[in-house]
């Protein structure tokens, strides 16, 4: 039985394979629509989250599949004092497969530990989210054709951003990859990712505080959003939360093809006037983590459609 | 006897660990748990040493598949082991960092979930030999203490 806690867990190879996967369920949505028929997906939420809990269970319910779950720590026996331990065992008598959020890193490698189903890490704290990064890839690679030899800008907030630290974990697997790291800063990538992951791998790279400096020379843009809840202290959040705002004049000086990716909610970050840029392709990304979703899902439960 | 001479007996069966760093024998102590055992212990604290200068010395005595000392490896790659049997020197074992520490050190990571779960064991595995790296087996939170107390 597997459990996906972090991205890496699957080989670049089985990655293309959960791809192709989910390039089939969008093309063939009908040939997957009762593939979990008689399966059921418990979501465990112990913190608030609108499109991960709601695409997975999205992703369960397209597979013709059931939901049940909680979606705060107050609406489960987390509020008793009840342990991961012991909630994934009882959980393990419910369901066939199990999506679990946590404040507390870590939580999903203890549930799976004790688990008899397969465990999905839907977010635990600042640690790993590694659906978000699946879904990333998947767009990418949707709308790019392919995830290699492109030169990605990633702008925001490098340093708290765990969507933007996974990211690059996984990008740094295909060839030809070049970062252009854009941030204040404050909020540059960490000393341990660039030296450890960058470096290491002898991935070029570049960072640069004007976002207008880069956009000519990206072949995609993945903009964040300035976390108010990663800062101590109000007035540094307020200083930093509008330092980039793409908007359409900056967007002409990007080259045709180059798509503009964020993981959501976004604040002021991305203009609303964007949105009809058909680089905009955040909206089609939500999409995608249906797709890649129910293909892991489908994937985990080693549940092949012929 | 000669003048300031200290002299611990020979052991039959356990452990003889030298060149342990001056006044660390009381942390090795708690490391290895020797509190909770039934078996005879000599310390000796700040021993003479020609390479040293002091040193501190354990002796320990207790079957030796009785212990698992690779832990000694994360705290002090300097100690030496030598493994005793029937009142001679068996072994010499060389130290090396251990893959993983479980229940030696604690995340001080206050988001990691080793913080809120009762009786979940602390893991900490060795994600880099070269530079001696040891990351929360949960959290991933790189260790930074140095030889860290219970």
């Amino acid at each position: 039985m597997r459990h996906l806690m972090s991205p890496m867990d699957f080989s670049v190879e089985e990655l293309e394979k959960l791809m192709d996967l989910a390039g089939d369920i969008e093309a063939n949505p009908a040939k997957y629509a009762h593939a979990c028929a008689g399966k059921k997906l418990a979501t465990l939420f112990y913190e608030p989250s609108t499109r991960t809990r709601l695409s997975h269970e999205a992703a369960m319910l397209n597979l013709g599949g059931s939901i049940m779950g909680f979606s705060s720590a107050d609406s489960s026996s987390a509020s008793k004092g009840e342990s991961v331990s012991d909630t994934i065992r009882t959980i393990s008598c419910y369901a066939d497969i199990c999506a679990m959020r946590h404040p507390k890193e870590g939580a999903p490698m203890v549930a799976c530990r004790h688990s008899s189903i397969p465990v999905i890490n839907a977010g635990d704290g600042g640690h790993q989210h590694p659906t978000q990064t699946l879904t990333d890839l998947l767009t990418i690679r949707s709308l790019k054709g392919h995830l290699g030899n492109m030169t990605i800008g990633l702008c925001g907030d490098l340093k708290f951003g765990r969507t933007v630290h996974s990211l690059i974990h996984a990008l740094v697997r295909y060839t030809g990859i070049q970062f252009v790291l854009i941030s204040p800063e404050e909020l540059r990538l960490p000393s341990y990712i660039r030296s450890d992951v960058l470096d290491k791998n002898k991935i070029p790279y570049k960072e640069v505080v004007r976002l207008e400096d880069a956009l000519p020379n990206l072949d995609l843009l993945y903009m964040t959003r300035v976390q108010k809840e990663r800062f101590f202290n109000e007035e540094d959040y307020v200083r930093m939360k509008d330092f980039y705002i793409l908007d359409s004049k900056k967007m002409e000086l990007a080259p045709k093809d180059m798509y503009v990716l964020h993981p959501l909610p976004r604040v002021n970050e991305i203009s609303v006037e964007v949105d009809s840029d058909p680089r905009a392709a955040y909206f089609k990304q939500v999409q995608y983590g249906v797709y890649i979703r129910m293909a892991l899902i489908l994937t985990l439960l080693e549940i092949e459609v012929k | 006897m000669v003048k300031n001479t200290l002299n611990v007996g020979r052991i039959e069966e356990g452990f003889v660990l030298d060149h342990i760093q001056a006044g660390r024998s009381m942390d090795i102590y708690k490391y290895l748990n020797l509190d909770k055992l039934d078996c005879c212990v000599a310390i000796i604290k700040n021993a003479k040493s020609s390479k040293m200068g002091k040193k501190d010395i354990m002796k320990i005595e207790c079957p030796i598949d009785f212990m698992d000392l690779d832990v000694l490896g994360f705290i002090d790659h300097n100690i030496t082991i030598n493994i005793i049997k029937n009142s001679e020197i068996v072994e010499k074992k060389d130290l090396h960092l251990p893959a993983e520490i479980r229940n030696v050190i604690h995340c001080r990571n206050p988001r990691c979930i080793t913080s809120i779960e009762q009786g979940l064991e602390h893991i900490f595995t060795l994600t880099d030999e070269e530079n001696q790296i040891y990351r929360c087996k949960y959290c991933e939170e790189k260790y930074t203490g140095h030889l860290a107390r219970k």
